[in-house]
């Protein structure tokens, strides 16, 4: 090249180099995002609950219609002996049909699961738990929709885990899996019982 | 609507990918997008004040949509914020009260404007950062130039004045 | 059969862009003329076997092939003929194939008009363009085969979806795609640059030409999505801040950025490492885009299917192309070097301000695109970056950016004085403050459009001064017509890109001052909106192609005057079951007239009326530019050949 060229002070040197490392980072930095689409451990779509480690909101609610079950309200869930899940639900949400069966084991082994059908007409409800089971020990209705807003919820179903201070420790957002009882939900009861 | 927000659920659970094989190939997933039309008895009688919820309601980001704001999604969740946005709003409750009221809710990721916390600093300095670079780069060219006086450029003589009968006419 | 020729054809492309690569890099590295003249046949072959490829699949589409996976994934017998072709790039897999067509498009067009190229650089560009053709073949082969075989086949295919069943949209990828893919042809020269180590003024020149007709197309791409978007997706947006627009906008920045510092590196032979790292930089804003897109690792509402192996694949495509040029950058750029000393004033010292002001926009749009995901990664914080941050942080950017371009044109090269151009500017000054305080009067305190009609303004009238300055309308007003007939075609495109510019801010601050109305009504009844009487007259059933509409009526007057008849749709596709709603617009250019049929009940329907002042100049203002990038085009001086003594030198230094 050029025999005018002077030694060139190392500064500009590494101003060349930036733009190779800026975008060598967020190569790595989208490498690690990929794995993590693959593992679960990156999901945009999954939004975090702003509850956790918070005391359970403030609400009554009334029963749901016909099934004879207990309503709920906050004070059900603060000083209680166990750890409780809340379920938010709907007959018309999909995949609520594909995690029913989990919530119905967790009964079965004794775990206290609340539910609150949301957004739903109490009969639709009722037919919904008729043909999948009950699993639930009390039964609310949230018909308008406004305690699970509340609560932060943005879509059925949603299962949150409360200590027995009534301290929100946990919120799953979609439906319970094989992998996500064994992972999340039962370690997490062990710790909190 | 309500099948919206099932479907968006589907969309999230990995086992139920495959089922909606046929949807996930289409170019957009566009579902919440297609209804913009909603409820007229939701608007607020006064004008200042509707105007007031949809400046508020502009920053809340519509939790089940991607990227729209309450205002632009006739998602159920949206309508809900949005009602009780305007209640709140025809409650007299400031606007740093209501937002506050929903961010206690559903955390960071509902303000479509980011707060600012040592998280964001990076992202709200950029513009600062940014053209401070920039002005740094450029005097310390120009302090390089003056440094170094420049070379000739290697165009030969019979180049240059190619050049210089190429450029005639632009008059600039 | 015809499937399988189109997968042998996509194979053969493969293995000659393979063969382009050596022949290119190796011919000119060795001086060997006739391996570099072989490079221009090879080009045109690699465009043959591709648009075959291509072809087939449009053949498949139109026949309504059924064996044929992404025809069954994405067409329906029942669609109109348009869309059957459109589907072809509608899906992930199709929209490979066109992205790889105009890829050899551009290699064919460099091969073909390039012969005034110096045979070394022609030979290294097709190189590098063949090299990236290589790529994203061997992406489409290996993970994205779009003549993948079903069998048994279905009786018929699952329909598009039928919101992109719309002429905007079948025309806004193909755009979209010469823009990204015309930064590929730039980001070719920058290479070839850094291998021979010269960057000179007619390099400058070769690479201008591109740069203007890539963005020229992008900004087309853009305006047309926007447009798309105001009409179809039924709530009057046009711009939402949405990552995948974003990824978008920030070729067309760092384009921006690039054809305006390219005229520095032709006229000053300065910038030219900043030139060559723009782009760089515009065509892996290009590259990034296809990977946010495409990989899943972003939400947005138009994003394809998610398969995060195919994000590997086009993140290691990202790191030979983006990573490996800024790695040739880090290495040989030091050997560029610099000339010509200029002062701030002047304008160069304009452009580098342009340059600095652009770059930092788009700074902000890329950090604000990024930030949630890495958010997300690193803190394990979910934030969102919506509009309310992007306008924010922009606007303190493209205000003084808006300020400035008045000025540049009117600066002399090297060294300027500010009086001279305050003389010439001094009345579109005086233009912008008397639109800033006539919204004031007009439409009480809304300080946000104000400011857009004074920019707007300030724009239009700076351009239109910068021309009658050119001609010497006013000193010299009888030699105007025949100085006009003089004055370079580059001078007026530029002039029309800039106005172009201030068009479109008059329809965003037009926008600024809309109004909307939302009403439940039954036939007969009547609501009103901007001095306008919306009668609903009746509601019917109507049957399409693929679809029956529901069609509200509604007439609108001023006072007795019947201005209109608007009739929006609400649309049921049969095939996927899904509904769209089709606003009815009626445009007078002063305002577009915006009616949207909502759900219908107690005998009613809801009706959303929008009234949006100036909202046509939003998308004719991006016509209007991308007018003034072709017109620049065309001028005589950027076809011109370079000094052909370049020939045997380049060759010689490589």
């Amino acid at each position: 090249m050029s025999e005018a060229s002077v030694p060139r002070p190392s500064r500009r040197r590494l101003l060349l180099l930036a733009p190779l490392a800026a975008a060598a980072a967020a190569g790595a930095g989208f490498y690690a995002m990929l794995r993590g689409l693959s593992t679960g451990s990156y999901d945009p779509k999954g939004v975090p609950s702003a509850l956790i480690g918070k005391p359970v909101p403030d609400f009554t609610l009334p029963p749901l219609e016909g099934a004879d079950l207990p309503a709920l309200s906050a004070a059900d869930l603060r000083g209680g002996e166990r750890p409780v899940l809340v379920n938010f639900f709907a007959s018309w949400c999909v995949p609520c049909v594909i995690e029913h069966p989990m919530l119905m084991r967790l009964a079965k082994q004794g775990v206290p699961v609340f539910g609150v059908a949301y957004k739903d007409k109490p009969a639709d409800a009722l037919g919904f738990l008729r043909k999948h089971g009950t699993p639930y020990a009390k039964l609310a209705a949230d018909q308008p929709g406004r305690v699970a807003i509340d609560w932060g919820l943005y879509g059925v179903p949603e299962s949150y885990l409360i200590d027995r201070q009534g301290i929100i420790r946990w919120r799953w957002a979609g439906p319970l899996t094989e992998d996500t009882l064994t992972q999340e939900l039962l370690p997490l009861l062990k710790r909190t019982a | 609507m309500r099948r919206v927000l099932a479907a968006l659920r589907d969309a999230a659970a990995p086992a139920l990918r495959a089922g909606l094989g046929a949807l996930a190939a289409a170019w957009l997933l566009a579902t919440p997008v297609l209804a913009a039309v909603s409820d007229p008895a939701e608007m607020l009688r006064d004008p200042a004040q509707e105007e007031r919820a949809r400046v508020i309601g502009r920053e809340l980001r519509c939790m089940v949509c991607q990227n729209q704001s309450i205002e632009d999604s006739d998602a159920e969740l949206a309508r809900d914020l949005r009602r009780i946005v305007r209640e709140q709003v025809s409650a007299g409750r400031s606007n740093t009260d209501i937002m506050g009221y929903l961010h206690d809710r559903y955390g960071d990721f509902v303000l479509l404007r980011p707060p600012v916390k040592p998280e964001t600093y990076l992202l709200w300095g950029t513009p600062v950062i940014a053209l401070g670079l920039g002005l740094a780069m450029i005097v310390a060219m120009r302090r390089r130039r003056a440094a170094n006086p420049a070379p000739q450029p290697d165009l030969s003589a019979a180049e240059r004045a190619r050049l210089r009968s190429i450029e005639d006419g632009s008059g600039t | 059969m015809i499937p399988e020729l189109g997968h042998f054809a996509l194979a053969l492309a493969l293995a000659l862009s393979f063969a382009q690569v050596g022949l290119g890099l190796y011919g000119a590295q060795r001086a060997e003329a006739r391996l570099m003249a072989a490079t221009a046949p090879v080009a045109a072959g690699i465009l043959i076997a591709v648009g075959a490829a291509f072809l087939c699949l449009v053949w498949s589409f139109l026949s309504n092939d059924t064996t044929v996976a992404n025809v069954v994934q994405n067409s329906h017998s029942a669609k109109p003929w348009l869309y059957k072709i459109s589907g072809t790039w509608a899906s992930h897999e199709g929209s490979m194939i066109l992205w790889v067509l105009i890829l050899a498009l551009c290699g064919g067009a460099v091969a073909g008009f390039g012969s005034n190229l110096p045979s070394a650089l022609q030979a290294r560009v097709l190189a590098v363009l063949a090299l990236i053709a290589a790529g994203f073949l061997g992406f489409i082969l290996a993970t994205s085969n779009p003549f993948d075989r079903v069998w048994p086949p279905p009786a018929d295919g699952q329909g598009l979806n039928p919101i992109l069943q719309d002429p905007g949209l079948a025309f806004h990828p193909p755009l979209l795609y010469l823009g990204y893919v015309g930064f590929a042809v730039t980001y070719a020269f920058a290479i070839a640059a850094l291998i021979e180590g010269r960057v000179d003024a007619a390099w400058g020149r070769w690479v201008r030409p591109w740069a203007l007709a890539a963005w020229s197309f992008l900004t087309l791409g853009i305006a047309l999505g926007s447009w798309w978007a105001y009409y179809e997706l039924g709530w009057g947006g046009y711009w939402f801040w949405d990552p995948v627009e974003n990824a978008s906008l920030l070729p067309w920045l760092a384009g921006c950025a690039l054809l305006h510092s390219a005229i520095v590196v032709e006229k000053r032979e300065a910038l030219k490492t900043w030139t060559v790292f723009l782009a760089l930089l515009a065509f892996g804003m290009s590259l990034l885009g296809t990977f946010l897109v495409r990989s899943g690792v972003l939400t947005s509402v138009h994003a394809f299917a998610n398969d995060p192996e195919r994000g590997v694949f086009i993140l290691a495509l990202l790191g030979i192309f983006i990573g490996g040029g800024f790695l040739l950058f880090a290495w040989r750029a030091a050997a560029l070097t610099p000339t010509g000393v200029f002062a701030p004033l002047s304008r160069e010292g304009a452009l580098v301000l342009n340059n600095l002001l652009l770059c930092s926009i788009a700074a902000v749009v890329l950090v604000g695109t990024l930030y949630p995901m890495f958010a997300d990664l690193m803190l394990k914080e979910k934030i969102s970056v919506g509009p309310p941050f992007f306008n924010t942080a922009t606007l303190p950017l493209a205000a003084p950016l808006i300020g400035a371009m008045g000025f540049g044109p009117m600066l002399p090269w090297k060294r300027a004085r500010i009086f001279p151009a305050v003389q010439r500017l001094w009345w579109a000054a005086l233009l912008a403050l008397g639109g800033f305080l006539l919204c004031l009067a007009l439409e009480g305190y809304r300080i946000g459009p104000a400011l857009g009609f004074a920019a707007a303004l300030w724009a239009i009238g700076a351009a239109l001064a910068d021309v009658a300055d050119r001609i010497a309308l006013f000193s010299r007003p009888r030699a105007a017509w025949s100085r006009a007939r003089g004055l370079p075609r580059a001078a007026w495109g530029g002039a029309l890109a800039h106005a172009g510019l201030g068009v479109m801010i008059l329809g965003l601050a037009g926008m600024g001052l809309a109004t909307d109305r939302l009403a439940l009504l039954k036939p007969g009844e009547a609501t009103t909106l901007a001095g306008l009487e919306y009668r609903l007259t009746g509601i019917r059933t109507v049957p399409g192609p693929n679809w029956t509409a529901r069609r509200a009526t509604l007439e609108v007057r001023d006072g007795d005057r019947l201005v209109t008849v608007l009739e929006p749709d609400k649309r049921s596709f049969t095939v996927n079951r899904m509904t769209t709603s089709e606003a009815a617009i009626h445009t007078t250019w002063v305002s577009d007239l915006y009616a949207v049929l909502g759900e219908e009940r107690d005998g009613g329907a809801v009706i959303r009326l929008h009234h949006n002042p100036l909202a046509p100049w939003i998308w004719l203002g991006g016509a209007i530019m991308a007018l003034g990038g072709g017109l620049s085009l065309s001028d005589r001086r950027v076809r011109v050949s370079a000094p052909s003594a370049k020939v045997a030198r380049a060759g010689a230094r490589a």
